[in-house]
C-alpha cells in the first residue's frame, strides 16, 4: 500500500509537471466558463424553463471539452515512460505491475477531478449572486457530479488502455478520443430512434452518456448506468493491466 | 550472490542469450564483456527482473528473479544502458521518490539521500531539474538511484558510455569505492576499464559465454602464445633468422630492417620462453643486442581472439 501511494503521488506530480496540463486547465476553464455564461443567458431569456445545473451539463459546450480532456490527460501516462525508457527503472524497483497500473490510473483520475471540481464554484457563485437556487434539489448536484465521476472512471480507463497500447502519445490520444466519441455518438443515435419500445432504444440508453447526464442532472439516479460504468471500468483496467504486462515482457 | 542456470532468452526465432551458466560470489566485481548485440544487456535485464527468461533460471541473493521477483529486486541496484530518467524531477526529489519506492524507511530517507548525493558528487546539483543536467551528471544520478537502498548487488549496464575522459575517471573511481560494500556486475566496451575494476571477466558473444576468468589468467592464457621482439645488429639477417629457427621452442622467425638494426619477430611454442636462449645465442655470435622483449598481451587481444574480432 505504501508503494502504491508513493507511485500515485509521483503520477499526480508528473501530471502537473507538464505544460500541457496548464494548457488543458486554461482552455477547459475558458470553455466551461463560456458554457456557464450561455446557461445564465438561457435562464434570463426564459426563466423557469430549466435549472442552472441542467442548463450547464446538457449542452454541446459541456460535452466538447469533456470528451476532449480525457485523451489529452491520459495519452502520456504509459507511452511517455515506455518511450523514455523510465519504465525499465520503474519496473526493476520492487513494485508490482498492478500497483503501477492502478497508480497511473488514479493519477489521471485525480487530474480529471481537479479539472471538474472548480465548476462547483460556478453554482455557488450563481446562487450567491442571484439569490436563486441553481438546481431544483440537492439531488441534482449529487446526480450530476456522481455521473461525472462515473463517466470519468470509465473514460480515464479507456485513455490508460490506449496509452498502454503504444509508445506514441498521438496514437494513444487518437485511439482513446475515437473510442470515447463512439460512446458519445451512440448517445446521439438514441434521439433518432422512436422514444418507446424497441431493443435498440433500450441498448442505446444503456450506454448513452448524453442520456445518463440528462437523467442524473435532474436528480434521477438510475442504477443501470452505475453498474454499466463500474463494470466496464473494471474490464478495461483488467485489459490495461494485461496489455501492460504483455508489452513489457515482449520488449 | 548471482546464480545463473541454463538461462535462455529468445525473441521470436532470434536467440539473444543461449543457455548460459555462471555464478558471481559475494564481494566480486565481475566485468561483462562482449561486442554489441552479444546479449549483455538482455542478460542484465533478466537479472534485474525486467525481462522474463524464455527458459532457465537466475537467482539473486537466494531469490529467484522470476518467481520471487519483488524480493530479488530489493537486493538489486540496476542502471540500464543510457540511464533513463524522468526529465521533470529535481535530483533530490527523484532520489527521494526512488528511495521510498525501494523501501527505505521514512526516517532514514534524508540520511540515505545525503549519503548518495555526496558519494556520487551530486550535492551541488541536488536542486537542479534532471532534464537540464549534462550526460555525466545524469549518469551519476542513475548510479545514485541504484545505490540509494543499499543493495547487495549492483548491475551497471555500460556505466561510462558517452562520457568524456574526466567523467569516465570520476565514474570509475566511484565504482572502485563501491567495491568494498557491494557485489558488482558491470558491462562495458572499454577493456582497460575491466582490467582496472574487475576481479573476474565474463566474455559473451552471440549469446554464448566464450570465456570466464580473471583478467590476468585470460591474458596469460593468450600470452603463452605471444610473440617476442628481438633487435640486434647481425651480418646477414637471412642466415641469422635461419639459425634462430633452430633454437628449441621457437616456431617461426620473421625479420625486417630498421636502419642498421634487424628486428626479429619470434613466435615461440606454447609454454616456452626462449628469451634467455636468444640472449646466449646473440652472445655466442657476438651480435650487438638492443632489445629482447615480450610485449604484454592486452585484454583487447584476448577479446578479439575469443570473439573472432576483425583486428586479429
Amino acid at each position: 500500500m505504501r508503494r502504491f501511494l508513493i507511485l500515485t503521488r509521483r503520477e499526480i506530480a508528473s501530471a502537473f509537471h507538464q505544460p500541457l496540463a496548464y494548457v488543458v486547465l486554461f482552455f477547459f476553464l475558458l470553455v466551461t466558463g463560456f458554457n456557464f455564461h450561455a446557461g445564465v443567458s438561457l435562464l434570463n431569456r426564459s426563466p423557469g424553463s430549466t435549472t442552472m445545473v441542467e442548463a450547464f451539463f446538457n449542452t454541446i459546450y459541456f460535452w466538447f471539452p469533456f470528451v476532449l480532456a480525457f485523451p489529452l490527460v491520459t495519452m502520456r501516462v504509459f507511452s511517455e515512460e515506455a518511450k523514455l525508457g523510465t519504465l525499465e527503472t520503474l519496473m526493476t524497483a520492487p513494485v508490482r505491475d498492478i500497483q503501477v497500473v492502478l497508480a497511473k490510473y488514479t493519477g489521471c483520475l485525480f487530474f480529471q477531478i481537479a479539472l471538474w471540481a472548480p465548476s462547483l464554484l460556478y453554482f455557488l457563485a450563481f446562487s450567491t449572486i442571484t439569490g436563486e437556487k441553481a438546481s431544483g434539489a440537492a439531488g441534482a448536484y449529487i446526480g450530476a457530479y456522481s455521473i461525472l465521476l462515473l463517466m470519468g472512471l470509465l473514460f480515464t480507463a479507456i485513455g490508460c488502455l490506449a496509452s498502454a497500447l503504444t509508445n506514441n502519445q498521438i496514437v494513444a490520444a487518437i485511439i482513446s478520443f475515437s473510442t470515447i466519441l463512439f460512446f458519445f455518438f451512440i448517445g446521439l443515435l438514441s434521439f433518432l430512434l422512436p422514444t418507446s419500445g424497441g431493443l435498440l432504444r433500450e441498448l442505446t440508453y444503456y450506454i448513452s452518456p448524453v442520456e445518463h447526464m440528462m437523467d442524473f442532472s435532474r436528480g434521477i439516479i438510475d442504477t443501470r448506468p452505475v453498474v454499466f460504468y463500474l463494470t466496464s471500468t473494471l474490464l478495461i483496467l483488467f485489459a490495461t493491466f494485461h496489455i501492460f504486462q504483455y508489452r513489457r515482457w515482449k520488449a | 550472490m548471482i546464480k545463473v542456470e541454463k538461462l535462455t532468452k529468445r525473441y521470436g526465432s532470434f536467440t539473444a542469450v543461449a543457455n548460459i551458466d555462471f555464478e558471481v560470489q559475494k564481494g566480486e566485481v565481475v566485468g561483462f564483456l562482449g561486442p554489441n548485440g552479444a546479449g549483455k544487456s538482455t542478460t542484465m535485464k533478466m537479472l534485474a527482473g525486467y525481462l522474463p527468461p524464455t527458459s532457465g533460471r537466475a537467482e539473486v541473493a537466494g531469490f529467484d528473479v522470476f518467481t520471487d521477483s519483488l524480493r530479488a529486486r530489493e537486493h538489486i541496484g540496476y542502471t540500464p544502458e543510457n540511464v533513463p530518467l524522468p526529465p521533470d524531477m529535481r535530483v533530490s526529489e527523484y532520489l527521494r521518490y526512488r528511495a521510498a519506492l525501494k523501501g527505505v524507511p521514512g526516517r532514514r530517507l534524508r540520511e540515505r539521500i545525503g549519503d548518495v548525493l555526496e558519494l556520487c558528487g551530486l550535492t551541488d546539483v541536488s536542486r537542479k531539474i534532471i532534464g537540464h543536467l549534462s550526460k555525466g551528471y545524469r549518469q551519476r544520478v542513475g548510479l545514485a538511484d541504484a545505490l540509494v537502498h543499499e543493495p547487495d548487488l549492483l548491475i551497471l549496464d555500460e556505466p561510462t558510455i558517452g562520457l568524456d575522459p574526466n567523467q569516465i575517471r570520476l565514474v570509475r573511481n566511484l565504482i572502485r569505492n563501491l567495491r568494498r560494500h557491494h557485489t558488482i556486475l558491470l558491462s562495458t566496451h572499454i577493456l582497460p576499464e575491466v582490467e582496472m575494476l574487475c576481479s573476474r571477466v565474463v566474455i559473451i558473444n552471440r549469446g554464448h559465454i566464450e570465456a570466464m576468468d580473471t583478467p590476468q589468467n585470460l591474458r596469460a592464457r593468450l600470452g603463452q602464445a605471444g610473440h617476442i621482439l628481438f633487435d640486434a645488429i647481425v651480418p646477414d639477417p637471412r642466415s641469422a633468422a635461419a639459425t634462430l629457427r633452430k633454437i628449441e621452442g621457437i616456431q617461426t622467425v620473421s625479420h625486417r630492417a630498421d636502419g642498421d638494426w634487424t628486428v626479429f619477430t619470434v613466435e615461440a611454442n606454447t609454454g616456452h620462453d626462449p628469451r634467455e636462449a636468444l640472449y646466449s645465442h646473440a652472445m655466442e655470435h657476438k651480435w650487438r643486442v638492443r632489445e629482447i622483449s615480450r610485449p604484454p598481451v592486452s585484454l583487447e587481444d584476448v577479446f578479439a581472439e575469443v570473439t573472432n574480432g576483425e583486428e586479429h
